[in-house]
């Protein structure tokens, strides 16, 4: 099968910056992919050269097989049948109703079927009320839900969404996401979205690509990027706070000893001996208490309680076991345990729960 | 001052019994004046997209051209399209000179850099992104660009409605090229000059308060239009 949007080493520059490196990626019919990265690692720059805004400085777009890079009278067609809904959108000075219609419009289609497309798309975005309402009057939620209704109406083939609930409260963001949810699951439509929110690329997206610094540096499923990082860079951003340097002092099977600053660290990796390697321990795979006998874990270690930092319902604490390591427990467990600064600790997690990667 | 107070009742007497000199000057004044803001805006709207929306070399020197041209003497244009039109005039053999038609085309030519400011700083008064969401919602340009109008609407009437003001009350220009021939090319601010120097001052009072109530007219819609709406008088 044709992916419906293809890109091939995409290169974008602004004022001799480089915004995005060699982008190479493809959607099918039905797929939802969540770019998540930080500020300013050109998520908003590749969904504007995928939607055709703006031309690439190098590389390729493919729409259902057809190069779009160039040529103007495609790239028309080519953005007729995709939409994109900006973070920040912004509605024309017309009523509602007349804000979704405008996509149409523009195809020129037939006014009673403009309408009936309207209607419909506005009840699926629970707008139906406000059809009549100057768009520029409605709040935040509302307005991005005009817009994606918006986009929506003219049942592109791709979805590009930039940040969709980036400025919204809790309500609407949930609303938006469940908008999506649907979308997706009717599998008609690419959806590419961009977040800063990884928890929101798992709770939407079927597959999570990690965008920094203008590179694509893995995509895969919520559980890869998570769980099984592919670089230091992308375990930092997913929130690893656990990526210590070592190398694997012996081997057995799978099982082997990492060691770590005098540390040894039992784990699980088809990693050759004597290879240096990052060993990645999530702090929600950490687990602490008082006394040795209560864990299972291959790994335990006693540690002194480093700094203990409150964080509402959780609260982090910083151990030092000869290796200092990050982890989380809920406020009330570190009462109930009475930790405190300098208290004595004992830090496990299993040998599974960690991940090894080559170093260097 | 007695002089002065018969002059105006007289006036009003004109206006009021719809003199037929004065209606008939008062509506070819209205109908050049509209002729012409009617072509500046087919002439202003689209080529004001083009230098608003594209970058090209000259641009801001351009506008600084625009906006020094804004308060171009009606004489030098008169001027100007009387030696155009003139009979030993390259435009000579269109017979044009001392006609309504030479007239429409000195008022355009006077008023087209102010509109086409006005229209381009109209267009600089709406959101940047106006223009890329209706393209990505599958605008072509012509519909992008007339999706920035639509947004610009009431700073781009004002931009008519002051166009048409320094038509309908400038006199140099109509003065030059028309040559204020009664009955045929005499507009209301020509008309005033000729009935003055005749010494008929009721006359040129009617005229007078006429184009004083057009020019209220065209200020109360101007006041309107811009209380609907803040924009930008110049783009900087």
């Amino acid at each position: 099968m044709v992916p419906v949007i293809e890109a091939k080493k995409l290169s974008h520059a602004y004022d001799k910056r480089n915004i995005l490196k060699e982008v190479s990626l493809s959607l099918d019919r039905g797929d939802a992919l969540a770019l998540i990265g930080p500020n300013g690692s050109g998520k908003t720059t590749l969904l504007r050269l995928l939607d055709l805004l703006e031309r690439p400085y190098s590389g390729r777009i493919y729409f259902n097989g057809d190069d779009v890079t160039r040529s103007g009278r495609r790239r028309l067609h080519a953005r007729r049948r995709m939409a994109l809904v900006h973070q920040k959108p912004i509605v024309f000075n017309m009523n509602v109703f007349n804000n979704v219609a405008c996509g149409l419009k523009f195809r020129h289609v037939d006014r009673k079927i403009v309408h009936r497309k309207v209607e419909r798309i506005l009840e699926l975005v629970d707008m139906s009320d406000y059809r009549n309402r100057d768009a520029r009057m409605l709040s935040g939620g509302e307005m991005q839900r005009v817009a994606i209704a918006r986009a929506l109406v003219t049942r592109p083939e791709v979805l590009f969404l930039d940040e969709p609930t980036a400025n919204l409260d809790p309500a609407s963001v949930s609303k938006v996401e469940d908008i999506l949810a649907r979308i997706i699951s009717r599998g008609k439509t690419a959806v590419l979205m961009t977040t800063h929110d990884m928890a929101q690329g798992q709770r939407v997206a079927r597959k999570i690509g990690v965008l920094i610094n203008g590179e694509i540096l893995q995509i895969g499923s919520p559980g890869d990027i998570f769980f099984a990082p592919v670089s230091k860079r992308v375990a930092e951003f997913v929130g690893v706070e656990n990526i210590l340097p070592g190398t694997i002092v012996s081997k057995e099977n799978d099982l082997a000893i990492v060691n770590i600053n005098g540390v040894e660290v039992q784990v699980i990796t088809d990693l050759a001996q004597s290879e240096n390697v990052h060993v990645m321990i999530r702090p929600e795979d950490i687990t602490f208490a008082r006394t040795r006998d209560a864990s299972s874990a291959r790994n335990v270690f006693q540690g002194v309680i480093n700094r203990i930092i409150p964080l509402g319902p959780l609260t982090r604490i910083e151990v030092d076991c000869g290796i200092s390591l990050l982890g989380v427990v809920t406020t009330r467990s570190a009462s109930e345990m009475e930790l405190k600064t300098g208290s004595n600790l004992y830090a496990s997690f299993k040998a599974t729960a960690i991940h090894v990667i080559k170093r260097g | 001052m007695d002089d002065l107070w018969g002059a105006f009742v007289q006036a009003i007497h004109l206006i009021v019994s719809r003199d037929p000199d004065v209606m008939d000057i008062a509506w070819r004044s209205l109908w050049i004046a509209a002729a012409s803001t009617a072509i500046c805006v087919v002439v202003c709207l689209p080529l004001g997209s083009l230098i608003h929306f594209n970058r090209f070399r000259g641009k801001h020197l351009l506008l600084s051209l625009l906006q020094t041209l804004f308060s171009m003497p009606t004489v030098v244009v008169g001027l100007f399209v009387y030696i155009m039109v003139s009979h030993s005039g390259p435009l000579g053999m269109l017979n044009l000179v001392f006609t309504p038609t030479a007239m429409v085309i000195g008022q355009t030519i006077l008023i087209i850099p102010m509109m086409l400011g006005l229209v381009i700083s109209a267009f600089s008064g709406v959101d940047k992104a106006v223009m890329e969401t209706a393209t990505s919602l599958g605008a072509n340009r012509l519909q992008a660009y007339t999706v920035n109008i639509k947004e610009a609407k009431f700073p781009m009437m004002t931009a008519v409605a002051m166009g048409f003001g320094r038509a309908i009350s400038e006199v140099g220009a109509s003065m030059i090229i028309g040559g204020n021939i009664v009955g045929y090319t005499m507009t209301l601010t020509t008309g005033i000059n000729r009935y003055i120097q005749m010494g008929d001052l009721e006359q040129a009072f009617a005229l007078g308060v006429i184009l004083m109530f057009m020019a209220l007219l065209i200020n109360i819609a101007i006041y309107l239009l811009q209380k609907r709406r803040q924009y930008v008088w110049f783009p900087s």
